[in-house]
């Protein structure tokens, strides 16, 4: 069996954020050149995913398929430029694919499609399925060679959906330890703040009440997200839960915890002021 | 190839399914089978005594099972998930459609106890639209197999096949019809009995009740053929046309709603090729409810009595045409 070097894993935390910061200006234009998608809930897991796939997991862009690679699940479908920015970066996917994002025959689809896009894991998009997903594989997973993990990506609006729970309960009744759940909890869904529509918390206690390890930290500090994904990997009994408390549009104040930002494309004067506010304009101008 | 007072043997095919899952388990590691709390009326208990490793019962959680099966699938398993029918394709339609069918994924999804044959457990219990709603996801392949050796290879061709497959069992137990050397292959039906007057096309349960039908028709002269379209989606169009240009029309028999299932699946066939008359026995847009299995069976009609008129209709209609 052909087993592949796992690729540099960067714990530079100065570093990550410059990615994350890359990330953002990515996700921005890409939205703004398809003129549809999800800005808000995109921006609000970039450093969450910049550091599972730059800092975490183990993953080989060059051979995508590779069996013993980490594997990661965007349960929060809706966030998927996040994802493939975070793919572009790491070489899965060309600069020519974010700009056809959401059209006719893009391999970029409006929620992340396994079938067409390589370094996707599963299809996701309608909420509440991928923690069943990311459980299955890491079952499925468990005991393989090179022992790979699953991390997958919930909304705090997610929780509402009930086949969370019990996808919850299975992963504690298994004690599946090769998962890792984080919620993006920004606090806002489509119709309003989620204390509004329909209550998730104490989200904490609850997954704690179902067996889980819990964590709960800032989800947009790199040193926080990558020391809880360290707690997460030496678990043995239990699936890990990381609550990342986070800010929906993060990174541009025009975004930032605004419900109608959720899945609204930037317009040409909102994408000149994010891109000054994510300090992209004055390194083109330099 | 007419099997009728030649075989004595009566079998389940739920039971059929067990052992099959136990063959595939010897053969191959990547089998694991999924349950929801109904291992034993399922029979993937069998399963679950010889590799427990490899058995996941998932509890009183639908939506939670498929979800799962289709990660494992991701991963490389070949998962086969059962329940009753009803709840395995109607409690978690849309995990299906997005979690396994999207993807592509090789979910075998076994829904036993489907129809009226369910019994006194009543509506809640009987899937007479389960064919229907399965039909209707893309790519999604639909068997309904008439005795236990086609069972068996129905069951073993789903592990082989790299897609979703959903396969539908009964309750009740059912005469063997074909011998264990029997080709089977995933969208190519079957003719049962020759004939030429009149095509009595049948999936599970109603095959038998459709040969039956056709021994009363011989008593009266008339020649009915009985072909046995197991796999619902693909249709094999083929026999279909090739039956209604040689028999001039079509009846279809099916323990199910006579709403999306084998009868609109014909139906569509004849239209776009071949139209003929054609009749339908099943179940008319209706819940099924409480009573013995023989009971409901003539409750709501899915008789040899109805399946031998509907075909004097059929053939009443092609001399009229």
């Amino acid at each position: 069996m052909i087993s592949y070097p796992p690729p540099p894993r960067e714990r530079n935390v100065e570093v990550l954020r410059e990615i994350a910061r890359k990330i953002r200006v990515s996700i921005v234009r890409m939205i703004h050149k398809a003129r549809s998608g999800h800005t808000g809930s995109s921006l609000s897991c970039a450093d969450i995913l910049t550091c599972l796939y730059c800092a975490e997991m183990r993953h080989y862009p060059l051979r995508p398929d590779w069996k013993g690679r980490d594997r990661f699940v965007l349960s929060k479908g809706h966030a998927a430029p996040a994802l493939y920015a975070v793919l572009h970066h790491c070489g899965y996917i060309a600069q020519s694919d974010l700009d056809r994002l959401r059209s006719l025959s893009s391999i970029l689809q409006g929620h992340p499609d396994s079938r067409r896009c390589p370094g996707v894991e599963a299809s996701t998009g309608s909420l509440g399925q991928g923690l069943s997903i990311a459980h299955g594989m890491a079952l499925a997973l468990r005991g393989e060679q090179e022992n790979p993990r699953v991390y997958v990506l919930l909304g705090d609006g997610e929780l509402q959906e009930g086949q969370v729970w019990e996808a919850a309960m299975s992963a504690a009744h298994y004690r599946t330890s090769n998962l890792c759940a984080f919620i993006d909890a920004n606090g806002l869904q489509i119709d309003g703040p989620l204390e509004g529509i329909m209550g998730v918390e104490p989200m904490v206690d609850k997954f704690a009440a179902f067996g889980w390890n819990t964590m709960e930290i800032d989800g947009h500090d790199v040193g926080s997200i990558l020391s809880a994904l360290d707690s997460a990997r030496k678990q043995t009994h239990a699936p890990s839960v990381i609550i990342a408390r986070t800010t929906k549009g993060k990174g541009v104040s025009r975004f930032e915890n605004k419900v109608q930002w959720h899945g609204k494309a930037p317009g040409d004067d909102d994408l000149a002021l994010a891109l000054m506010e994510l300090g992209e304009l004055d390194k083109e101008a330099s | 190839m007419n099997g009728r007072g030649v075989s004595p043997r009566i079998l389940a095919t739920r039971e059929e399914y067990g052992r099959t899952l136990v063959r595939l388990g010897e053969r191959s590691r990547d089998i694991v089978v999924l349950d929801a709390d109904l291992s034993k009326s399922t029979c993937t208990h069998e399963f679950a005594k010889r590799f427990p490793d490899r058995f996941f019962n998932m509890g009183i959680s639908e939506q939670d099972l498929i979800g799962t099966a289709a990660g494992m699938a991701l991963a490389g398993k070949i998962p086969f998930v059962s329940s009753f029918a009803i709840f395995l394709t109607g409690r978690c339609w849309e995990q299906i459609r997005q979690s396994v069918a999207l993807p592509g994924v090789n979910v075998n999804l076994v829904g036993t106890h489907g129809g009226v044959t369910v019994g006194k457990d009543g509506a809640s219990h009987q899937a007479l639209e389960d064919i229907a709603v399965m039909r209707a996801i893309p790519s999604m392949t639909v068997i309904v197999p008439a005795d236990a050796v086609e069972t068996r290879k129905a069951v073993e061709a789903a592990a082989w096949y790299d897609g979703p497959v959903y396969i539908r069992l009964t309750r009740e137990k059912l005469p063997v019809v074909y011998p264990d050397e029997k080709p089977f292959r995933i969208g190519a039906g079957a003719i049962v009995r020759e004939g030429s007057d009149v095509t009595l096309c049948a999936i599970g349960l109603m095959l038998h009740v459709a040969l039956e039908a056709a021994e009363r028709l011989a008593m009266e002269s008339i020649s009915a053929r009985v072909v046995d379209l197991a796999t619902v989606k693909p249709i094999d169009e083929f026999l279909v046309t090739k039956c209604a240009q040689e028999t001039g029309c079509i009846v279809t028999a099916e323990e199910h709603s006579t709403i999306g299932g084998l009868g609109d699946a014909v139906g569509e066939v004849l239209l776009r090729r071949r139209p003929v008359p054609m009749e339908r026995v099943g179940v008319r847009d209706a819940f099924g409810r409480s009573g013995s299995a023989h009971e409901l069976l003539e409750y709501f009609g899915l008789t040899p009595q109805a399946v031998y008129e509907a075909a004097k209709r059929a053939i009443e209609r092609k001399a009229a045409h």
